[in-house]
């Protein structure tokens, strides 16, 4: 549909590159906007950071558009569209650095569940007239198609993480990403545990952390925005959960934001599907 | 611009093509096709990729779907779940505390000041002084655009001091919801009716700033009220969608001035979430986001699962008119210079400031509309 941005050719040599700001992009795929508005959120430090970058795409916040090339490429959204597989192939070769943003670009997102349904059905339900529609059966992350060089996770991403990988990002140094899971931030928070203290089911214990446990600050449990933490074992908190509550029960608790991680939907694939397909007697009328 | 297609401007023809919006939410392009003075086209096309958010909920609890279409847009989450939200109490007849009610108009005052900041100062400012964007009018006009942030900065406190965070809060208050203040849902219904009454002549509406502070000026704050007085400028927002900027502006100071209202007021609820039951029914709501009203409708199986589900954003309802505008307005370019004519027709689209993740669903109602 959109006819790519030409790459600008004839690039200064590379001391002199190496003085410059990085050149940074923003693109997104199917997504919500939000992770890029994450860094417009940035109000306190938006200004510094354009001056340190140079930030030569970003529909969003400017009309004036690059094709590449990219020193850092931040790509939001997952992958649910033909033309996008061809759109991120010519990305990644255009960008030294690519990093997805947020769990539609890391997981496939909230949209990865209409890969358990059938793609002709509810295109048909959604549109009268589908066939101006293009997309693929499936919506999943970039990963899947290219290779990426880091993520930052969440639903949305955590201003807090944006600002560490931007400030090591200028700096020439690692970001410190935690791969530890939401608990740990109950405990440095001083919030009591939900799923012990209230018999609330939480999925903290395989979730990454990096939201700063707002929901069971807010009394609630972890829904998983973040996606799995390294070696998650998902197995066994799915057999807690399994402790009074039916299959489609437990399917409903993983089927979220990041359904589509491997730890994630080995789940709900053992319990039948995502609650829809989970549980279709329970919508007999539907 | 690299992705301009420019055709001859001037003779009474013109082609206009903008491969992709800039300083627009989600990604939309524009055609304009004009033959001897005579528009022939005039499109503005949704491409975003399509997330069938509708079929995404059916078999959901209401709470879960309070979560899910948050994340139809990441600029107004507030909007889906304050319409979801209202929508489940109407229809399971649940009633909150007055005080948390309090809280929620606090919160969608929250992403009124933080969406409209982001596009007058961010977003549509640029257009006015001559910049690509706020970044490099920032350059020139460092405090102009501080201002904007902090004004923005403001409204995301106040969503994550309520929600827990500034995108697709968390709602840890409200997720026992229930109704709206009671003077909100008379405002909603009779915003909603004067829209309407456009729209039963069988022309196309416009929702948004400039529709609500022109057909309920009358519901503003004091303060927004002698602020849109002091424009001198009442008929040009009604008639000049480039004033669209004011109509924002004045909603900044209705929308502060009615959260510092509500922070003064506040006493903490007797009891933070009311107890509900799950069950059948239908439920049916509209709240004004900041782009302009938005309605949901829910049926809820016996179990009180999700059965079907109709979402309907403000940009989706504006795009009709926003393409009569275009054809009204293609006119008034054809002696500019071809990059000028662009620039002033792009500008016209953004200053509706459309939402176009989460318009994608009517897609192919305008396509089928236009062929």
């Amino acid at each position: 549909m959109t006819a790519p941005l030409p790459v600008e050719h004839g690039r200064q040599s590379p001391r002199a590159a190496a003085q410059k700001r990085p050149r940074v992009g923003v693109v997104k795929f199917a997504s919500c906007d939000g992770c890029q508005l994450t860094l417009l959120d940035l109000e306190d430090e938006l200004l510094a950071v354009a001056e340190k970058v140079d930030i030569v795409e970003f529909a969003e916040a400017t009309s004036r558009r690059s094709g590449g090339p990219f020193d850092v490429l931040f790509v939001e959204g997952s992958i649910s569209a033909p033309e996008q597989v061809d759109e991120i192939i010519k990305l990644r070769a255009v960008s030294k650095m690519l990093v997805t943003i947020g769990a539609c670009a890391t997981a496939g997102g909230i949209q990865a569940i209409r890969n358990w349904f059938d793609h002709e059905e509810i295109r048909h339900a959604v549109y009268a007239d589908p066939r101006y529609v293009e997309s693929l059966a499936t919506s999943k992350p970039v990963a899947d198609y290219v290779a990426v060089d880091a993520e930052l996770r969440g639903c949305p991403i955590s201003p807090a993480q944006l600002k560490e990988f931007l400030t090591a990002l200028v700096t020439g140094r690692r970001p410190q990403l935690l791969d530890e899971a939401v608990c740990l931030e109950c405990k440095r928070r001083n919030v009591v545990c939900v799923a012990v203290a209230r018999g609330i089911p939480c999925l903290g214990p395989v979730t990454r952390t990096g939201c700063g446990a707002i929901c069971p600050a807010y009394g609630r449990g972890c829904y998983g925005c973040f996606g799995p933490r390294e070696s998650a074992n998902t197995t066994s908190l799915a057999a807690w959960f399994a402790d009074g509550r039916n299959a489609t029960e437990v399917s409903r608790l993983f089927s979220g934001f990041t359904a589509w991680s491997e730890p994630f939907k080995k789940i709900i694939d053992a319990n039948g599907g995502p609650p829809r397909l989970a549980a279709p007697s329970e919508t007999p009328d539907a | 611009m690299h992705d301009l297609d420019l055709a001859a401007g001037g003779s009474g023809d013109l082609a206009i093509d903008v491969a992709m919006m800039t300083r627009v939410e989600g990604e939309g392009s524009l055609r304009l096709r004009v033959r001897n003075g005579v528009v022939e086209e005039a499109r503005l096309e949704i491409f975003e990729a399509p997330r069938y958010f509708e079929q995404l909920v059916i078999g959901r609890t209401p709470d879960e779907v309070i979560d899910i279409v948050a994340r139809i847009c990441g600029i107004c989450p507030i909007a889906y779940q304050m319409t979801a939200v209202h929508a489940f109490e109407h229809g399971l007849g649940i009633e909150v505390d007055p005080q948390v009610r309090a809280l929620r108009r606090l919160m969608y005052c929250g992403e009124w000041i933080e969406s409209h900041a982001l596009h007058v100062y961010l977003l549509h400012l640029p257009d006015f002084l001559g910049y690509a964007s706020a970044l490099e009018l920032a350059k020139d006009h460092r405090s102009a655009v501080e201002a904007g942030l902090a004004l923005k900065k403001a409204g995301n406190q106040l969503v994550e001091l309520i929600g827990g965070r500034a995108i697709h809060p968390n709602d840890g208050l409200d997720i026992a919801a229930t109704d709206w203040l009671t003077e909100f849902q008379e405002s909603q219904v009779s915003w909603s009716h004067a829209l309407q009454s456009r729209d039963r002549t069988g022309r196309p509406y416009l929702l948004g700033p400039s529709s609500r502070v022109i057909l309920a000026g009358d519901q503003l704050h004091p303060l927004a009220a002698e602020a849109l007085a002091g424009t001198g400028l009442i008929e040009e927002i009604r008639t000049n969608p480039y004033r669209s900027i004011l109509a924002r502006a004045i909603e900044l100071v209705d929308a502060t001035a009615e959260a510092i209202e509500i922070i003064d007021a506040y006493e903490p609820p007797a009891r933070a979430a009311t107890p509900w039951t799950p069950g059948p029914g239908s439920a049916a709501w509209a709240t004004e986001a900041p782009r302009g009203l938005i309605f949901h409708a829910y049926e809820l199986d016996r179990n009180g699962l999700i059965k079907s589900a109709r979402i309907v954003p403000p940009t989706s309802q504006n795009q009709a008119g926003i393409e009569a505008d275009l054809a009204s307005f293609a006119p008034q370019v054809l002696d500019l210079p071809m990059d000028q004519a662009t620039h002033r027709i792009e500008q016209l689209v953004r200053s509706y400031d459309p939402c176009i993740s989460c318009a994608t669903h009517f897609l192919n109602l305008s396509v089928e509309e236009l062929s």
